[in-house]
């Protein structure tokens, strides 16, 4: 990400709202049985509904609405026991009835809550956490593609895309930085995953962004806004946001007036041009759709669905906190996506065998009672597995090393089997090449020395290789001591257990 | 065998006396030869109704028939058939050939009837007289230099003029009773939900519904327990078990409480039509029902309401014709928006354009509320009407035509007065119940008077009932016209 510093005059104060499209993970679209797949040749995945031919008629997809329930049961919110599809009327090659099936005055989801951990961008600055208003949640359909310039002068429509099943998620302006509207987009780009309603691949549109900014003196009314549409990366909103503010802090400055408008980002040039003004608007002539009966969502169904969340980011971190003693802070980056809070629960327990299963099953994955093998995992999963990541540029579930494997190495650090130092020549062997924590350690012969009587041997032999420092150390210079545990070390080729070996030293330094 | 009723069609077909192929040919022999001067039919393949009564005869032979195999249909040119034309009676769609079937296409296929043909009807089902077609107007069987009514006139010709055996029909504000009447035949308009309307091309969604056109209440309780049933493809199909709609058709109306609404009896009522329904009332009379005066005070607003919401709902169905994937595509055109505006003034009538322009007002920003909003408010009423007047009578009657078939191009300059012709039958659809039209006689010009039958909702069986013991005892419906090759 491009931490760039804005310039900007203290005395204003910025306005951030976000509308977000994401795209539901059904197999089928939203309004008939064609499939919703990625990338398929123009047009194969245009039924009669998709290319809304004379007489066809929209069937909702339930899998689409139990998406909405789900999210809006994460983000705490009202699900509606009756809400209405409306027809957004206009015109355009790409929208093929003519009109688009929305929500508007009663969608399905209501009032809910995100809470947002906010990285500030300039050095110094603590992250905090931040409570983020969504005002609604409403389902749609997405139109079609207009492909230009494929032959000359000529624009061709694929409706694979139209019909595709959509969450618009809209947020309150609570956001008051691009941070924290990165944030806000990251944490909920996480949880619509989290929960598997969405795939939320930005490349390929299932997750997009528009931005509505505005600033203000602070504590005067509300400035003018414009809508940055269809941001699909996180660095194009961030880029986005600091130059929209910078111009409207400018226009305003300069005396200008601010119009509400929609605009486009140039992610070449960095910058952002209106599309069209307000004053251009359509009149959408919103009605409901008496093609579609009111949507009516049942006490039993809503808790069907609830039945059939997994435990939430914001409970997991909790947990986390509560039970293993996390930080706060580590508890966050193991729980900020799906896959390192899976990952880091599989290596925590790694899989036993049915008869210990059953015995374990009051709680299955809280960890080792203590703690200790969870702060040990979370350690090694924000140090050294993600930084192997970020080297070799992969993903979480990409990651070669898998989670019973690293449980496994985990396991013999906490039982004195290898050292720390050890363990990272297990961990980069496995991730080159493969194989379970004890066949490496036992290959490569990196068991720690915990034979009492081999570390005495060690011991005397320094004692009496080195009778000067030992002299020097008994009348008082301590700092002598890591001296000696260096040289046992050295002469155990780095076996000795530590802790045994500090014992054992301090005891025949004292004489 | 032309005036035979289905019952009598199939008992023949399935006795063997006459085969499919045969009935079919017949019909096609009398289309030839009448529907160049009565255009009740926009598409006939002849081939392709003989392809299928072929098939017919093969499951009346293999004794797999049932009630309906090998009759041959009129289907309304709104109804999706598989390969064929379907144009809706607009430019638009003159050169639409459907890739799928409606479900009532499907039933009719599945029942083993033979789709004879695509009737004649005003564009996307917007008229009275079906005069409003592109492909020319019906003409009236009983006086050719009348109009057959709308917007099923080319079924209502079809059947009247013994050009089918039975034909579909839809009826938004009363597209399948006033030609119904118009054409002295009988027509029914079920329960909004009945029939699927998955694949018939939409006006107004919410007041759109399918039902028979055929010479008796008989012939309709026998199409209309092949079109109804559960359609999951349509979301405002109801899901009820599969009824037999000839269940009741001999039941006595002895106690039978008809209600006669005031407001259907007034000022606008011609006197040859009030006297008809009269007579009609006073057979019923004499079959044992009893008369009740009803009132449905908000009927008189019927009509407005009814032009506030289906022209909102049809500038939102029709907005698909736009000249993209399909349908009419102006020739010459600058830009995109161009493209949309020539495609549209050029493929759509007049009377289309004129809906389009008045429900994408009712609908536009500023007027929502005062239009729109305040007529779906009323419309909660007139159902309310009706919910009252179902607590004192069984069935209601009244004309279904404030009169008799009027005259080509008498009301074309003056929509309004159009939209009046159907102040009887509009508030059924707003009210989404059945209702129904039966010949009730004759005007004092020798044209067919209609009486209709207003139901409950699901009361279908007991309309048919009421309406087979009048046929029983009168005989308006065996009536035919001169000219027509009888």
């Amino acid at each position: 990400m491009i931490h760039k510093t804005i310039v900007r005059a203290p005395e204003w104060e910025i306005v951030i709202g976000l509308e977000v499209h994401t795209q539901l993970s059904t197999s089928s679209k939203i309004f008939s049985g064609a499939s919703t797949t990625y990338g398929a040749e123009p047009n194969t995945q245009a039924d009669a509904v998709s290319i809304a031919l004379p007489g066809v008629l929209p069937v909702l997809n339930k899998g689409a609405v139990e998406r909405a329930i789900k999210f809006g049961l994460a983000v705490g919110a009202h699900i509606a026991p009756r809400s209405v599809f409306a027809r957004k009327n206009y015109f355009y090659p790409d929208l093929p009835k003519g009109y688009q099936i929305s929500q508007f005055d009663l969608p399905v989801v209501g009032q809910g809550v995100l809470t947002i951990l906010v990285e500030p961008l300039s050095g110094n600055a603590k992250p905090y956490e931040k409570v983020v208003r969504i005002t609604r949640a409403h389902l749609e359909e997405d139109a079609g593609k207009s492909v230009h310039g494929e032959s000359q002068g000529l624009t061709g429509v694929d409706l694979n895309r139209a019909g595709t099943p959509l969450l618009e998620i809209v947020s309150e302006p609570d956001m008051s930085s691009a941070a924290e509207a990165v944030a806000y987009a990251k944490t909920l780009h996480s949880l619509v995953r989290w929960i598997g309603i969405c795939d939320g691949n930005m490349q390929e549109g299932s997750f997009r962004c528009d931005v509505n900014v505005s600033v203000r003196r602070p504590g005067g009314p509300l400035g003018t806004r414009r809508e940055i549409k269809n941001l699909n990366s996180f660095k194009f909103m961030q880029q986005a946001i600091d130059y929209e503010v910078q111009w409207q802090i400018d226009t305003l400055e300069n005396g200008g007036k601010i119009h509400q408008a929609t605009v486009l980002f140039d992610a070449d040039k960095g910058t952002t041009h209106a599309m069209r003004s307000k004053e251009e608007a359509h009149d959408y002539r919103y009605f409901p759709d008496p093609d579609l009966l009111p949507l009516e969502i049942s006490e039993e169904w809503k808790e069907q669905v609830r039945a059939t969340l997994p435990e939430l980011p914001e409970a997991k971190r909790n947990r986390y906190v509560k039970d293993f003693g996390l930080s706060s802070y580590d508890a966050g980056i193991l729980t900020a996506s799906r896959e390192v809070a899976d990952f880091f629960e599989a290596a925590l327990n790694p899989p036993q065998s049915p008869l210990v299963r059953g015995e374990a099953s009051s709680s299955p994955d809280k960890g080792r009672p203590g703690g200790v093998e969870a702060k040990l995992c979370a350690n090694w999963l924000i140090g050294e597995v993600s930084a192997q990541l970020n080297r070799d540029g992969l993903e979480m579930q990409q990651s070669p090393v898998t989670p019973q494997q690293l449980g496994g190495m985990l396991k013999r650090i906490a039982d004195g089997t290898i050292s720390n130092a050890a363990a990272k020549e297990v961990f980069r062997t496995m991730w080159a090449e493969g194989g379970d924590a004890d066949s490496i350690i036992e290959a490569k012969g990196l068991k720690q020395v915990s034979d009492s009587g081999a570390i005495e041997a060690i011991v005397d032999e320094i004692i009496a290789a080195n009778a000067d420092k030992v002299a020097e150390y008994r009348s008082g210079k301590d700092k002598l001591f890591g001296f000696f545990v260096g040289l046992a070390m050295k002469a155990s080729n780095g076996k000795a257990n530590p802790a045994q070996l500090n014992d054992i030293l301090k005891k025949k330094l004292a004489g | 065998m032309i005036n035979s009723s289905l019952h009598q069609l199939g008992s023949a077909l399935r006795a063997g006396k006459i085969s499919s192929v045969e009935l079919t040919q017949l019909y096609l022999d009398r289309i030839a030869e009448l529907n160049p001067a009565l255009n009740a039919y926009v598409t006939i393949k002849a081939e392709t109704s003989l392809d299928q009564a072929r098939r017919a005869d093969t499951l009346l032979a293999g004794g797999k028939a049932q009630p309906l195999t090998g009759i041959p249909v009129a289907q309304k040119d709104i109804f999706c058939a598989k390969g064929w034309r379907t144009t809706c009676g607009s430019k638009m769609l003159e050169n639409f050939i459907a890739p799928y079937d409606a479900h009532v296409i499907t039933q009719f296929n599945n029942a083993g009837a033979v789709n004879l043909g695509k009737t004649n009807m005003d564009e996307f089902a917007m008229g009275s007289s079906n005069e409003t077609s592109h492909f020319g107007t019906v003409k009236n069987p009983w006086d050719r230099n009348a109009v057959p009514g709308g917007s099923s006139g080319g079924a209502a010709c079809a059947v009247a003029a013994r050009l089918c055996a039975a034909a579909t029909g839809t009826d938004t504000g009363g597209s399948i009773r006033q030609p119904a009447a118009l054409c002295g035949i009988s027509g029914i308009k079920p329960t909004y939900g009945t029939v699927s309307r998955y694949g018939m091309i939409a006006f107004a969604s919410s007041l759109d519904q399918a039902g028979p056109m055929a010479r008796s209440a008989e012939d309709l309780a026998l199409l209309l327990n092949v079109m109804t049933g559960f359609d999951e493809r349509d979301s405002t199909s109801l899901k009820r078990d599969k009824e037999d709609y000839a269940r009741e058709l001999n039941k006595p109306l002895a106690g039978l409480r008809i209600g006669l609404p005031r407001e259907f009896f007034a000022e606008g009522l011609a006197q040859d039509v009030a006297g008809c329904v009269n007579a009609a009332i006073g057979e019923y009379k004499k079959l044992g029902a009893t008369i009740v005066d009803i009132s449905l005070p908000n009927s008189r607003l019927a009509v407005p309401v009814y032009y506030v919401l289906a022209p909102a709902e049809a500038s939102s169905n029709l907005s698909r014709y736009d000249g993209v994937r399909y349908g009419y595509r102006a020739p010459e055109y600058g830009d995109l928006t161009e493209m949309y505006e020539r495609s549209r003034a050029q493929g759509f009538g007049e009377e289309v354009k004129r809906r389009i322009m008045i429900g994408t007002y009712v609908l536009s920003h500023g007027y929502y509320d005062a239009y729109y909003l305040q007529a779906q408010k009323i419309r909660r009423l007139i159902a309310q009407d009706f919910d009252d007047a179902f607590r004192l009578c069984d069935v209601i009657m009244g004309p279904t035509s404030p009169s008799t078939a009027f005259n080509l191009g008498e009301k074309g300059d003056d929509p309004v007065q159009m939209y009046l012709s159907d102040i009887y039958t509009i508030a059924v659809n707003l009210a989404g119940l059945p209702g129904m039209s039966v010949p009730a006689g004759f005007g004092s010009n020798g044209r067919p008077v209609g009486l209709q039958i207003i139901g409950n909702y699901f009361a279908e069986a007991q309309m048919l009932n009421v309406a087979h013991q009048y046929q029983l005892a009168t005989d308006h419906h065996d009536h035919t016209p001169q000219n027509i090759g009888l």
